[in-house]
């Protein structure tokens, strides 16, 4: 498990248990119009591990695009940001930081862990080792998991809509097998 | 100005309009900077939310809107409260002595300018709050930076506008429209090439915005200021950057791109499409330039464009006084 983070168990900074209140205005169509708001700018922290976040990076460029689904406002302040993707070997070191940074996010957040050393340790998992945790979510609550070693940026992008997914029971955007391929022309054969 | 019943009532319709004006504009702008940052690095940008994305921005804004409302530790919650509104608020004094069109100003002012130079720096005054309330040490650097930079480029932004006063013999926005004739060469663009670009550089200083986003800088504090504000919050501030945007580019309009009137049809359209196509041109640096670094902000203002500043308007001083 991770290091006790000195900064959250010191005295200062009671720690207090959240107690979660029903809420006052609870109308289904309210409730509806900004679950598909959430869904629709979902807000990454720029936060990357390892070779995971090259891919991250990828997304956000071109080709990829992962702004076409309104979710490329990479926000430096956690305060602001709404999607943790843990892209890479979360190490001993590393992981109060990772928890504090989870813990600064504002509530409606979901966290997915991108690429194999974050679901599980990947490569890292053996007897004995001393240096890495295994697997993101014994640390914070984890909603979606990408395996792949690195994923492609095409699986983040499929993370995104399964998050989307999960906040509002119904998927937007069609599967990528239920798209007709186009008929592929035989290749003109060289002379 | 009599203050009648008329003209109170003519102010409060004025400021609806306003502030409708600031949070559409904030909508819109927010959509073509994505847009733009997407076709200048070849991808399409937000696309699939609404027809072509149109709707994108409207989402973030109900989603800042639903997101906790959070209180971080050690705050003084009274100022970290206040500091957005006060972000917000100066910015509907700032409109009210913009000549939209011939008859379409607010507040018809011999001294208008004077206005809205003064009130401008009340902007700075919500940033330092923001930083300094909110306990946190990148807000706090972010707060002392945006304090040296507005401080800095107030003093070269106010020199150019003053050449063009020089010029019109006039502080009132209207007067200052007037001398300018409908076409591009009568502007005051052709009259004071220097000073035009000097206002712009200091104005995309003097908003914050990138390449001298110095205050929100990602790489070295956090998120700057605003680093420790989520959902509504950082929302104003965000609004507030974009209204600022929008009142230098209309004072850019006015001062240096003829206002309202234009080669065919004078009007408020004039204005507006002038005002947007100066935002376009700020939205497009900031996509194509790196940031500057603190001391070369700093020097680029101290050393290039005030000794500049100075020169031009001495030059402009010598001329009207031997034409004249």
């Amino acid at each position: 498990m991770a290091a006790p983070d000195p900064i959250m168990t010191a005295k200062r900074i009671p720690i207090t248990k959240a107690e979660v209140l029903p809420p006052i205005i609870d109308l289904k169509p309210l409730n509806w119009f900004f679950d598909v708001n959430r869904a629709m700018s979902l807000w990454p922290i720029t936060f990357g591990l390892a070779c995971c976040a090259i891919e991250m990076m990828s997304v956000s460029m071109a080709r990829f695009d992962i702004a076409r689904f309104g979710a490329e406002v990479f926000r430096p302040s956690a305060r602001q940001a709404d999607l943790m993707m843990v892209t890479g070997t979360v190490s001993k070191k590393m992981a109060p930081a990772l928890v504090r940074l989870y813990e600064q996010m504002p509530a409606p957040k979901y966290v997915m862990a991108v690429g194999n050393c974050a679901i599980s340790g990947g490569p890292f998992k053996f007897d004995n080792q001393y240096g890495i945790i295994e697997g993101v979510d014994n640390l914070v609550p984890v909603d979606v998991y990408v395996p792949g070693c690195p994923p492609r940026p095409e699986a983040i992008l499929e993370g995104v809509f399964a998050i989307q997914e999960k906040i509002l029971g119904v998927r937007f955007w069609p599967k990528a097998e239920e798209i007709p391929s186009p008929k592929a022309e035989p290749k003109p054969e060289k002379a | 100005m009599e203050l009648s019943l008329l003209s109170f009532v003519q102010i409060i319709i004025a400021c609806l309009l306003i502030i409708g004006l600031m949070v559409g504009n904030a909508v819109i702008m927010v959509y073509i900077e994505r847009k733009a940052a997407g076709f200048i690095q070849r991808r399409p940008g937000p696309y699939e939310v609404g027809p072509r994305g149109t709707i994108q921005a409207i989402c973030d804004a109900m989603k800042l809107l639903g997101k906790q409302l959070f209180i971080p530790g050690n705050v003084d919650w009274a100022l970290y409260f206040l500091a957005p509104v006060l972000a917000f608020l100066p910015v509907l004094v700032l409109f009210l002595p913009i000549p939209f069109g011939k008859y379409l100003t607010t507040l018809q002012v011999d001294d208008g300018i004077l206005l809205i130079l003064a009130f401008a720096g009340l902007g700075v005054i919500s940033n330092i709050l923001a930083g300094w309330a909110s306990n946190n040490k990148y807000g706090l650097l972010g707060a002392a930076r945006a304090v040296a930079q507005s401080v800095a480029y107030e003093i070269p932004m106010i020199m150019a506008l003053l050449a063009v006063v020089f010029l019109t013999g006039s502080l009132n926005l209207t007067a200052i429209v007037e001398r300018q004739g409908t076409w591009p060469w009568e502007w005051n663009i052709a009259y004071q090439p220097l000073a035009c670009f000097i206002y712009f550089v200091s104005l995309v200083g003097e908003t914050n915005r990138a390449p001298f986003d110095l205050p929100e800088a990602e790489s070295e504090l956090t998120a700057g200021f605003h680093t420790e504000y989520s959902g509504m919050g950082f929302a104003l501030f965000f609004l507030s950057e974009y209204a600022n945007m929008l009142l230098v580019s209309f004072v850019c309009a006015t001062f240096f791109l003829g206002g309202y009137r234009g080669p065919i049809l004078d009007g408020f359209w004039w204005t507006f499409i002038k005002a947007y196509a100066v935002m376009c041109v700020i939205v497009w640096l900031r996509w194509t330039f790196p940031r500057v670094r603190f001391d070369q902000l700093l020097n680029i203002n101290w050393k290039w464009l005030l000794p500049l500043s100075i020169l031009n308007l001495w030059v402009t001083a010598i001329i009207i006084k031997f034409i004249d």
